[in-house]
């Protein structure tokens, strides 16, 4: 079974009227200095089934403003292009829509929702997402329980509200839950590298790596190396003020270690 | 009798026709002197000051049928019933029987034959356990000693006119040390008595003795008449505990304007758990005067609000003797351009000391339009006391939607999932039919169909 994702002339607006939509702290006060804000230009981007493709920049680049798109949030608008998951075209779905046909998106900075414990949520969204109305809630608490203590979340996380109140490595560690209960056929990871440690990124590695070889497609936004030492990918892309300026192999992660992205 | 508007004479007629003792008959025509002398609580405009209690300007008090004879009155043709309500109740699976009577087609069904043998139980116990008419007639002394002891005829202008009017409503004594383990419940919600525009509640549990009592039902309760005044006095003695819940539904042309009020003597203890929904306005504070020492009082409410509907709703502890303590939690969720506000008041007398008070509001904001507003009040006096108060207005974000959206959840399900886990502290109190009924409810009401 083969589900290409494949994203073609994609450009982005951010969307003026929504002002809650700010993935980062210092969301610009000055909301008319966002109108139709262009962020994306024109990428191209092909990731078969089983590959991964690592996504670098600097900050600002566009990184986390494409992942969104290809989520399907509302603040951003595909202003031209296409995308694709298995023949499927994804921008005219609403995003759990996108998320049945086997799309996810791990957050650079996920939300907190209070009122929705990180255990129900991984419940209705296997639910939703599988469509299996047999499953057994037990059962199935019980392989995510401990699929949690392997990932180093305690058990109690499960009853938290989700997000809330958790630190950066435990929301990085929720998200990587919800990716292995939900096996999807296409992966954004958005920094999920950033602030884990050294064991938690090894082992985030080895849930990635066990889906490509289940045929999962990845893409991988970083702008750190580190955890490119554990996961292979099979091209890098250099993403510069929302243009793809350069794509090719693992050492155009090296150069950019040595010269920084300016030298790219 | 049909008419329109009040009149001494009205109030007369409801007296004779109710065979009230003559102190009764007193006591209704001077709450009505006050009814009518007393002002409507003053528009926001003339005291230059948020709403108190939003906009009464389309009350029409010559518009209203003050006094119906029960069993003939409240009937309406079932065709008559609108359409939403009819959708409402078939979404909410209630039988059709209980339908027409929750839409005031029929009047009465029997209740004896069903909680015949619970009454039975309960009157082995010297637990007194009728409609308000019914105790006045069996229990005059009783009623006469408690009547208005707690809400004065005078208290409020809603109040006087209640007092003057009164029809219906519950009467419960239960012995000392008598304790009912069963919520007296299931027999009110088909008691068509109980639905009355002007109902009168007194619940009396004297020493070391336990009572629940449960009124109402999440079904939207239709009347073509678009005032309800009920009041509610609650007398609980030392060492007692009186749990009174409420899920309420108004159809959506109702002004819902309740005084209840307990009075709370030594190591007493009153919870008030109390869910407000529909209704065009509802003004509504469970209050408890705390009068004897080590008295406490327990307030949880949750009140909805949608499209062109006000609650306006809180609590209020009145502290009159020491070593007294209230806990306030106040829960509203604003939808579809509603707006909830929370009203408080924790008040402590002169002399009054170790007092323990704590307030909670917490308000869900669900669009753009909605809107939620909070007024604490607090005036303490008094050495050593912890007053402690705390609001948190939360807005469900784009953001928080897409996020469940991403995985795979609806978004009219991710809202639901956020509201629910909002109101689970107070579904957590309520037995379970009741729990079941309202999550329902609440998706209707978020779907904007309810
Ligand atoms: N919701 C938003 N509102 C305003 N500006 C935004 C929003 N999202 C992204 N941007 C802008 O788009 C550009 C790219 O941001 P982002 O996609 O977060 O970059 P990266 O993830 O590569 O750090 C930045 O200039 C940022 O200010
Ligand atoms: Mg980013």
């Amino acid at each position: 079974m083969k589900s290409n994702f494949e994203v073609k002339g994609l450009s982005v607006e951010v969307d003026p009227s929504s002002h809650e939509a700010s993935t980062f702290a210092e969301a610009p006060v000055d909301k008319s200095a966002r109108r139709g804000k262009r962020v994306v230009f024109g990428v191209n981007l092909t990731v078969k089934s089983g590959e991964v493709h690592a996504l670098m920049g600097p900050n600002g680049s566009g990184k986390s403003s494409l992942a969104l798109v290809l989520m399907g949030h509302p603040a951003y608008q595909a202003v031209s292009g296409s995308v694709e998951l298995g023949g499927k075209n994804l921008l005219s779905l609403k995003p759990n829509e996108r998320a049945k046909l086997g799309l996810f998106l791990s957050f650079q900075n996920p939300v907190a929702v209070p009122g929705v414990s990180l255990g129900q949520l991984i419940w209705s969204s296997y639910k939703s997402i599988t469509g299996d109305g047999k499953a057994d809630i037990r059962e199935f608490y019980e392989t995510v329980k401990k699929q949690a203590k392997n990932m180093g979340l305690k058990e109690e996380m499960l009853e938290r509200f989700i997000n809330d109140g958790f630190s950066g490595g435990e929301k990085k560690k929720a998200e990587l839950l919800m990716l292995l209960s939900l096996q999807p056929k296409f992966v954004i990871l958005d920094e999920i590298d950033s602030g884990l440690d050294v064991d938690t990124l090894k082992k985030a590695a080895e849930v990635v790596n066990q889906l490509v070889k289940k045929g999962t497609g990845v893409l991988l936004i970083t702008h750190n190396q580190k955890i490119l030492k554990y996961v292979k990918p099979n091209v890098v892309h250099v993403l510069k003020e929302g243009r793809i300026v350069k794509s090719g192999q693992v050492k155009l992660a090296r150069e950019i270690e040595e010269k920084g992205y300016a030298g790219i | 009798m049909m008419t329109k508007g009040l009149s001494k004479q009205i109030v007369e007629e409801v007296s004779v026709y109710k065979k009230d003792p003559f102190w009764m008959t007193k006591l209704r025509l001077q709450a009505l002197e006050y009814f009518q002398k007393a002002p409507m609580p003053a528009s926001p405009a003339q005291r230059g000051e948020p709403a108190f209690g939003g906009d009464l300007s389309g009350l029409d008090f010559d518009k209203i049928h003050y006094f119906i004879k029960s069993g003939n009155g409240v009937k309406h043709a079932w065709k008559d019933v609108p359409k939403e309500i009819k959708r409402t109740y078939d979404k909410l699976g209630i039988p059709k029987a209980e339908q027409k009577f929750l839409a005031g087609v029929s009047a009465q069904w029997d209740s004896e034959m069903v909680y015949g043998s619970l009454l039975k139980d309960l009157k082995e116990q010297g637990v007194v356990f009728l409609s308000m008419d019914e105790g006045l007639q069996q229990y005059p002394e009783l009623v006469k000693e408690y009547f208005g002891t707690v809400i004065p005829i005078n208290d409020n202008k809603f109040a006087s006119l209640n007092s003057a009017v009164w029809s219906g409503g519950c009467f419960i004594y239960v012995p000392p040390k008598v304790s009912i383990s069963l919520p007296l419940q299931a027999y009110f919600r088909i008691n068509a008595k109980n639905i009355g525009q002007f109902e009168r509640t007194l619940i009396i549990a004297d020493r070391g003795s336990f009572v629940h009592y449960i009124e109402g039902c999440t079904s939207p309760v239709y009347t073509t008449d678009s005032l309800h005044a009920g009041v509610v006095e609650i007398i609980v003695k030392h060492g007692a505990r009186v749990r009174y819940t409420t899920v309420q539904n108004w159809s959506k042309n109702v002004y819902n304007l309740v005084t209840k009020r307990a009075k709370v003597e030594e190591n007493g203890v009153m919870e008030w758990v109390d869910f407000n929904n529909g209704s065009k306005l509802t003004m509504k504070y469970p209050s408890a005067l705390l009068v004897g020492r080590g008295a406490k009082v327990d307030m949880l409410s949750l009140a909805m609000a949608g499209a062109g509907q006000v609650q306006d709703t809180g609590g209020k502890a009145i502290h009159l003797a020491s070593k007294t303590s209230s806990v306030i939690r106040s829960k509203s969720i604003s939808h579809h351009g509603g707006k909830t506000s929370y009203r408080g008041l924790v008040k402590i007398a002169p002399g009054v000391k170790d007092v323990k008070s704590k307030t909670i509001c917490q308000a869900l904001i669900m669009d753009e339009r909605s809107k939620s507003e909070t007024y604490p009040a607090i005036s303490a006096i008094g050495a050593n006391c912890e007053l402690s108060h705390e609001a948190t207005i939360s807005k469900i974000s784009e953001e928080q939607i897409f996020y469940l959206q991403s995985r795979g959840i609806e978004k009219e399900e991710a809202e639901a999932m956020i509201v629910n886990g909002f109101i689970k502290p107070l579904v957590r109190e309520l037995p379970m039919e009741y729990a079941i009924e309202l999550n329902q409810l609440i998706r209707l009401e978020m779907e904007g169909a309810a």
